[in-house]
């Protein structure tokens, strides 16, 4: 039997070694491989080229002393970032748009963590409808929400006075204008858990809205609201074009004329905004993972 | 379509709850079309029925989840209809698991309390009898994701048990467990039920569930209540062709009435009332009312023949090809084998029957 098999082998593989040749195109096969690893790296390094390049330029820009004219080379100094605390404007945009951050997040947060939630609980075909307004934002030029609001802010700065003629008003406008990304944020955290059920059993145990709400969903999505909260201040504080048009000096805004005056110091503050902006993804990345984790794990029955 | 009186409840403590002519329109879907019941004090009433029937539409209702078009709700007497879920004080167990992620076992039982402000001392001591009462005391302080789906199903019950609840409603609450752990808390929330008194409105698709934990058993199709009766009598005494057809296992036997009794196999046996059919119908026979005894001249043959443990379940065709389950004692189904030659006989248990 076994004979007989060894001989249809050799019979299909002359010389013994035809069923162990390399198959037809397996050459071919590692080459190509061979040439796709290749290409990953190199569209690796050009993205990450693409991306650190521009910073590491700009580091390299910011980061310049005085010129040394006989190695015709820059001594590096710190000069730039120390100068952004003594331009007054610049320290007062930055706290200005640290509050309208600020506010945006919590006006955000107050406007859409409840409409979800009762849109997912008692009307859940309207969910259709609240995504596509918060989403509209999107659709919309800059120039004619300004057009829109214009005069909106006509009416508080003559109204509201000094309230009215403070940045923090253009919070108003930004919870409009992070309202898709900040959406989606949440949105992905309440699919994640059975927010009908969690609400409905918090109410049957005797909770109203509001502590249903701030007790059991905001803990369970502090994943969502975090990232929501990173995208919304990252968002408020690099907007520039409709401080800019509204005249309100927002730290964009200032970065702006201030590279007209001096650019070493728009480039350094412009490196620390990024900074900062990092440093709240980090943040995210520390506090974020738990309710994922919580989710996700499976625990066996107990023997009976 | 009744609303019996309700019997002596299983021990005198809880609340009585009445469903008056409950109405719910979901669009076009008449999801309640006039239910009432009327549940009596302590009494643990399973409402039984196809996906879609209502059954969990008139728990939410009763729950205050849900409204319901028109109709009443009367809890202890008193008109609930109006009243906001988290002013009922009803105990839910629901089918997914509901056990809020963010707090372990303890804290998840001891929600209800802080609400009603019990202080700290009085909460902890509160959720812990609660939580030994489920068996979970030791368990008290881990999360729901430590803990298995029957284990967090447990604290759901502790759960809705520590606010001492009017009533306790169960949906499905043993749906997505694996069938061992299933039987196993059914019995323990039976236990508890009947240590605690309360009136339970328990609503469930699996009729060994219902028929096995209820005091009465309530069978809804389409919105409508079809009967509502101990699991004996509404496995014995079907009223309508559904529950008929849908409570138990019911083999379809060729048959002829008169409208008082019917003719199965050569039998004649007593016909149920609530069965209109009349001349060549097809009379529904429980499976352990039919009698296989092998004989070598026998009309019919068997198919198959399942062990089931203590049972034994043979498939029979008879001679115009009718297949008929019967049901025995293991001990009494020696000699069934398939293609065995078989004589088929019908117990003279009152039957249902519909038309042909």
């Amino acid at each position: 039997m076994s004979g007989s098999v060894n001989t249809q082998l050799g019979a299909a593989a002359p010389g013994g070694g035809a069923l162990l040749a390399r198959p037809k195109g397996a050459g071919r096969g590692r080459r190509s491989s061979r040439s796709q690893t290749i290409a990953r790296y190199l569209i690796l390094i050009f993205i990450l080229g693409y991306l650190i390049v521009p910073l590491f330029a700009s580091l390299e820009f910011a980061t310049r002393g005085d010129f040394d004219k006989t190695t015709k080379t820059f001594g590096r100094s710190l000069a730039s970032f120390a100068a952004i605390f003594t331009y007054p404007n610049l320290i007062d945009s930055i706290v200005a748009s640290l509050q309208i951050a600020a506010l945006t997040v919590f006006g955000m947060l107050l406007l859409l963590v409840p409409t979800m939630v009762w849109t997912i609980v008692r009307v859940p075909r309207m969910r259709r409808v609240v995504e596509f307004l918060c989403l509209l934002p999107l659709a919309i030029p800059a120039i004619v929400i300004v057009v829109g609001v214009g005069p909106i802010y006509r009416w508080i700065g003559q109204n509201l006075g000094a309230v009215g003629a403070s940045p923090l008003t253009l919070a108003l406008i930004d919870i409009i204008l992070v309202l898709p990304y900040s959406y989606r944020a949440l949105d992905s955290s309440l699919r994640g858990i059975d927010t009908g059920t969690l609400s409905d059993a918090s109410r049957s145990l005797g909770a109203g809205w509001p502590r249903t709400i701030l007790q059991v969903i905001v803990p369970n999505i502090r994943g969502g609201i975090l990232s929501a909260s990173v995208l919304a201040i990252a968002l408020v504080l690099g907007e520039f074009t409709i401080s800019s048009l509204l005249s309100f000096n927002t730290v964009q805004v200032v970065i702006f004329l201030l590279g007209h005056r001096d650019a070493y110091v728009a480039v350094a503050v412009s490196l620390t905004a990024l900074f900062f902006a990092f440093a709240l993804l980090f943040a995210i990345a520390r506090f974020a993972p738990g309710a994922a984790s919580r989710a996700q794990r499976v625990v066996e029955e107990p023997a009976a | 379509m009744t609303a019996t009186t309700p019997e002596p409840a299983a021990s005198g403590l809880g609340v009585a709850v009445v469903f008056e002519e409950m109405h719910r329109w979901y669009g076009p879907v008449h999801a309640l079309d006039g239910l009432s019941i009327s549940i009596a004090p302590g009494e643990l009433i399973a409402l039984l029925g196809p996906s879609g029937c209502g059954k969990t539409t008139a728990l939410r209702a009763l729950g205050g989840l849900d409204e319901v078009d028109h109709g009443r709700i009367l809890v202890g007497g008193k008109d609930v209809t109006g009243v906001p879920t988290n002013k009922r004080n009803m105990g839910i167990v629901f089918q997914s698991y509901s056990l809020f992620p963010n707090m372990t076992a303890r804290d998840n039982v001891s929600y209800g309390l802080r609400l009603r402000g019990v202080d700290a001392k009085a909460r902890k001591k509160k959720a812990e009898e609660t939580l030994d009462l489920v068996g979970l005391a030791v368990q008290a302080d881990r999360y729901p994701h430590q803990m298995s789906g029957g284990q967090q199903q447990r604290v759901a019950l502790a759960r809705a048990l520590a606010i001492e609840p009017s009533v306790l409603l169960l949906d499905e609450p043993l749906s997505a467990l694996d069938a061992k752990v299933r039987r196993q808390l059914r019995e323990e929330i039976r236990r508890i039920q009947i240590m605690v008194g309360i009136t339970t409105l328990f609503v469930t698709h699996d009729q060994e569930e219902a028929l096995a934990m209820g005091d009465r058993v309530g069978v809804m199709s389409a919105g409508r209540l079809e009967q509502i009766a101990a699991p004996v009598e509404l496995y014995e005494r079907p009223q309508t062709r559904f529950v008929a057809e849908f409570v138990g296992l019911t083999n379809r036997i060729p048959a002829k009435t008169d409208g008082t009794d019917v003719d199965v196999l050569g039998r004649r046996i007593p016909l149920l009332p609530g069965a209109s059919d009349r001349g060549v119908v097809q009379a529904l026979v429980r499976p352990e009312n039919v009698r296989v005894t092998p004989a070598e001249n026998g009309s019919s043959r068997v198919l198959a023949v399942s062990f089931l443990g203590a049972l034994c379940r043979a498939q029979v065709a008879l001679p115009d090809e009718t297949i008929v389950v019967a049901q025995m004692a293991a001990s009494e189904s020696s000699g069934l084998y398939p293609g065995v030659a078989v004589d088929l006989a019908v117990a003279p248990a009152p039957v249902f029957v519909v038309a042909n």
